[in-house]
């Protein structure tokens, strides 16, 4: 219990930088459903509903990149399948909706989802049962992703599986998931996926409203998440998190469990990754196997890099700046927008290892260092030490 | 005088040769004309005999029109043709006839039942029996042998006596046992001809008995229920063989993929995602020699492979030598990054082959000498697989005596073990290290070109095969070639043997979990290597 007291309240557990960020979330999602919706069609400040949907859908992608930021940049656990945690969600939400449509269906079937009167099925898999209602679909988003982490990680961190080892596995995971999905036996659509949803809580998904609803949504839960790993890395726990990241066996030798610590984190980021795909799925539209694919877990990994993973906003910075890229040239030029991404994988290692953010921080806290210093000489104080301290942050 | 006899003499002998071609041509022609005046099946079946008692390969031709329905006769005159098309054809020689006004009121078909095909196809097999084509005579023995046509036994069985060729015979007397099962004659002729069948076995064999043993009783029944359950029993046998094969098949393509791994990961501990795709250059330098050949030299197709071989090496190994010097030596130790960077490579790898090839799939040919298959009992085994089992395994020696013959191969192992202390001897690690990658590349490479032959090449291709070598390596354990071979080979046997049960991609499926789940048992896969050292 220890573990997760309070943080110090004179360390002040959000720091200066995750409250403008939080506060700028929040500004940011407020204007932009404001004139999306309040502002008329043919004014300059208006928003179109395009573009909403885009950002909606950033805003998903950064959530995952912020739980896949809690294990890779906190505890070291480089997860090529969090894809999986994401489709996971977006599924168990995808059913929800699916169940939604009612009689609308092509076929008109009362019970039986589209797919599945084509696929001949007599009755609604055992699978199936509860996800017209709500708060079991929500309690599947979590669940679902949140077992499949436990599961796994309660296996591989028990037997010490670590480093590149964990990294190929969690990749076949979501490999082996992907082949599972495509087939049409599994009741999950095959390759289709899910798709043709009507409406969600009885709104009409394709309004406007909607759309600015989930949007506005989405915003909320990412600062949820972003306001999570500020806390949890505040706090005692966050301590050892990072222990474990850096010095595993020397944070063992000292009495602390690893393992438990690792499969905390693991499952948490999970549940956030399953929210993520959630929250997606309605945005886009369609759930289909191919948010199973490793290349899709690899990007996630390249958007948390270049914004910086180890700092809290730094997966959001990330997020936004690779998608953002990603929607501008495949616009421009698809061709080279491949050249790009590949391009951006061996920079970032190369030469931005600590990503946007962290390497903005980094200068921010030399400079503000160096300032003092400069004042500290001019009073006459001894600078070993604190030379000394610019170097660990600098680390950090 | 003499004159006028050899005159004479010329004549004589060119009158007669004339008299006996026609006279063979009489022969026919006149059955064949008999079409015209037969009212009832009956009458054309008569003539379907006389012209199979002839046995004169001619008749084919016309027998196989009538079966088709294109058969036709003048009602003027009752001259027959062949009518298709539109144009008339002489029955015999399928000369084109014209036939004036070419009227199609003109003509009347000769009419033919199912019943009368039947005995068409059994008369034409009978003559095919007699034909000069090996290949043709075993067809129509084992065609006989699948329809069980007891009407073929005696022209099996004369043709029996004349046949010389050992196969030819063997397969007439399956045939004949079949035909004799079929057809009414004593119980213990047909007692031997079932044991002929039980020996001869097959899945042919097996619905032939089932379709029996319905039909038969007493002792011929319990005679053909214990064949049934015989044959079952060896097919199954030989159907595990052929799993077994493919599992090898399998196997050798994972091998192949994976071997290159074994040694930039297993040996130098460098995870590089862009393996695939060296794998893909390999094939796609297989596809650009081809396209080149078939440009400039066409007639050296058949050592197309050959020739791309040492290039395909060359080319991915430079790509790696490019990649360790120019990324992979700033990141040692460091192997989420390397990960991560070589992942990005492979981005770039695939979209410049996308930019240059296209996107679409291209097909590599085969050679002449890895086309076709061939039989061993009941397995059939294609040319193609069976020469990548071949060159897998002579890869694997090759790099196997690399490893641990050469002195290049000692350094490399001595920097694996202490890199300090190697270069403390005077090894330079750095140019070992560089060395190293470009082996591993390499051999990925000739890879590519070993797998251009058993499917599309496509700027995807490295994908496809980059988290099965992974798994292998990992299953095989870390560092050690045997360990890869051993991985691969039973990753291969496994994934084809769960197939028939589970289905492909469930198999699949099951395979991945059960590695997942073998890594946690074993981190450090079957053949780990033993040491003291704790992971850092």
């Amino acid at each position: 219990m220890t573990l997760f007291s309070w943080p110090n309240r004179t360390e002040n557990f959000v720091g200066v930088g995750t409250k403008a960020a939080l506060l700028a979330l929040a500004v940011f999602a407020v204007a932009i459903t404001f004139a999306n919706l309040a502002v008329p069609v043919g004014s300059a400040l208006h928003i179109p509903d395009y573009i909403v949907a885009l950002l909606g859908k950033f805003l998903c992608y950064a959530m995952l990149a912020v739980s896949l930021n809690l294990v890779w940049g906190y505890c070291g656990i480089l997860s090529l399948g969090h894809g999986a945690f994401f489709a996971l969600g977006g599924y168990a939400m995808g059913m929800y909706l699916m169940r939604q449509i009612g009689t609308r269906g092509v076929y008109g079937h009362p019970v039986l989802p589209d797919f599945m009167v084509f696929l001949n099925y007599k009755e609604l898999p055992w699978f199936w049962t509860g996800f017209d209602q709500f708060w079991f679909a929500a309690l599947m988003i979590m669940l679902v992703p949140g077992m499949l982490a436990f599961v796994f990680g309660w296996l591989a961190f028990r037997s010490r599986v670590s480093g590149v080892y964990l990294s190929i596995i969690t990749q076949a995971m979501t490999y082996a998931l992907l082949l599972a999905f495509f087939r049409n036996d599994m009741g999950f659509g095959g390759n289709n996926g899910l798709t043709d949803f009507k409406e969600i809580f009885g709104f009409e998904l394709q309004s406007r409203e909607t759309r600015a609803g989930l949007f506005f949504a989405s915003a909320v839960f990412l600062g949820l998440f972003v306001a999570i790993t500020a806390f949890i890395t505040a706090s005692r726990f966050g301590k050892l998190l990072v222990a474990t990241r850096d010095a595993e066996a020397r944070t063992r030798f000292l009495g602390f469990r690893p393992e438990k610590v690792k499969l905390f984190v693991w499952t948490l980021s999970a549940v956030m990754a399953g929210i993520a795909g959630a929250l997606y799925v309605p945005q886009v539209g369609i759930i289909n196997p191919g948010e199973f694919a490793p290349a899709n877990s690899i990007e996630i990994v390249i958007w948390t890099a270049v914004g910086g993973r180890g700092t809290i906003i730094g997966p959001v910075v990330g997020a936004f700046l690779v998608n953002g890229g990603k929607s501008w040239f495949t616009g421009l030029f698809p061709e080279v927008w491949l050249f790009v991404l590949g391009a951006l994988f061996v920079f970032t290692t190369l030469f931005l290892p600590k990503g946007v953010v962290g390497t903005v921080r980094e200068a921010w806290t030399t400079r503000r260092s160096t300032a003092s210093r400069v004042t500290k000489r001019n009073e006459g104080c001894i600078q070993t030490k604190n030379g000394d301290q610019t170097q660990a942050v600098a680390a950090e | 005088m003499l004159r006028g006899i050899s005159v004479v003499c010329s004549w004589l002998i060119w009158s007669f040769l004339a008299c006996s071609a026609s006279a063979q041509e009489v022969d026919i022609k006149p059955i064949i004309a008999e079409f015209a005046q037969a009212k009832k099946f009956r009458d054309v079946e008569v003539i379907v005999e006389k012209l199979g008692a002839t046995g004169d390969s001619r008749v084919g031709s016309s027998l196989r029109a009538l079966s088709d329905g294109k058969l036709k006769f003048r009602i003027s005159d009752g001259e027959v043709f062949i009518v298709e098309d539109g144009s008339a054809f002489d029955p015999i020689t399928r000369e084109k006839i014209s036939i004036g006004d070419g009227d199609p009121n003109s003509f009347k078909k000769v009419k033919v039942k199912n019943s009368l095909r039947r005995k068409i196809a059994a008369t034409l097999s009978g003559l095919t029996l007699k034909s000069t084509s090996v290949e043709r005579r075993l067809r129509s023995a084992s065609t006989i042998f699948k329809n069980a046509d007891a009407r073929s036994l005696e022209a099996l069985e004369t043709a029996l006596v004349d046949e010389e060729n050992i196969d030819v015979r063997v397969a007439f007397s399956d045939a004949k046992a079949a035909a004799t099962l079929a057809s009414d004659r004593s119980s213990d002729e047909k007692l031997i001809a079932i044991d002929r069948i039980i020996e001869r076995g097959g899945s042919d064999a097996l619905s032939l008995l089932s379709r029996f043993s319905i039909r038969a009783d007493g002792e011929l029944k319990t005679a053909i229920d214990a064949g049934i359950s015989k044959i079952q029993s060896s097919l199954a046998v030989w159907a595990s063989a052929q799993n077994v094969w493919y599992g090898i098949s399998l196997g050798s393509v994972l091998l192949l993929a994976a071997i290159g791994l074994a040694i930039t990961f297993g040996v130098m501990g460098v995870i590089n995602m862009a393996h695939g795709e060296m794998v893909m250059l390999g094939a796609y330098t297989t596809f650009a020699v081809q396209e080149l050949i078939r440009a400039s030299a066409p007639e050296l197709f058949a050592w197309s492979l050959a020739i791309a071989l040492p290039l395909a090496f060359l080319v991915s190994g430079t790509v790696g030598l490019i990649m360790e010097r120019g990324l992979i030596r700033f990141l040692y130790g460091r192997p989420l990054e390397t990960l991560l960077a070589t992942w990005g490579v492979s981005l770039i790898l695939q979209q410049c082959v996308r930019t240059i090839f296209g996107p679409t799939n291209r097909e590599v040919g085969n050679p002449d000498w890895m086309s076709g298959a061939f039989e061993i009992g009941h397995l059939s085994i294609t040319w193609n697989r069976l020469w990548i089992v071949v060159f897998a395994m002579a890869v694997f020696t090759v790099l196997y005596f690399i490893i641990n013959r050469t002195s290049f191969g000692l350094d490399m192992r001595a920097v694996t073990q202490n890199r300090r202390m190697a270069g403390a001897m005077g090894i330079r690690t750095s140019w070992v290290d560089a060395m190293t990658f470009a082996l591993g590349s390499g051999i990925a490479g000739i890879a590519g070109v070993a797998l251009s032959q058993i499917g599309n090449v496509s700027p995807n291709l490295g994908q496809s095969y980059i988290i099965d070598s992974f798994l292998v390596v990992v299953f095989g354990g870390v560092g050690n070639l045997w360990g890869t071979l051993v991985g691969a080979m039973s990753l291969g046997i496994m994934n084809k043997f769960l197939e028939p049960y589970a289905g492909a991609v469930l198999g699949k499926v099951i395979i991945l979990i059960a590695i997942i789940l073998f890594i946690q048992k074993r981190p450090r896969g079957l053949f780990a290597l033993k040491g003291r050292a704790v992971e850092v």
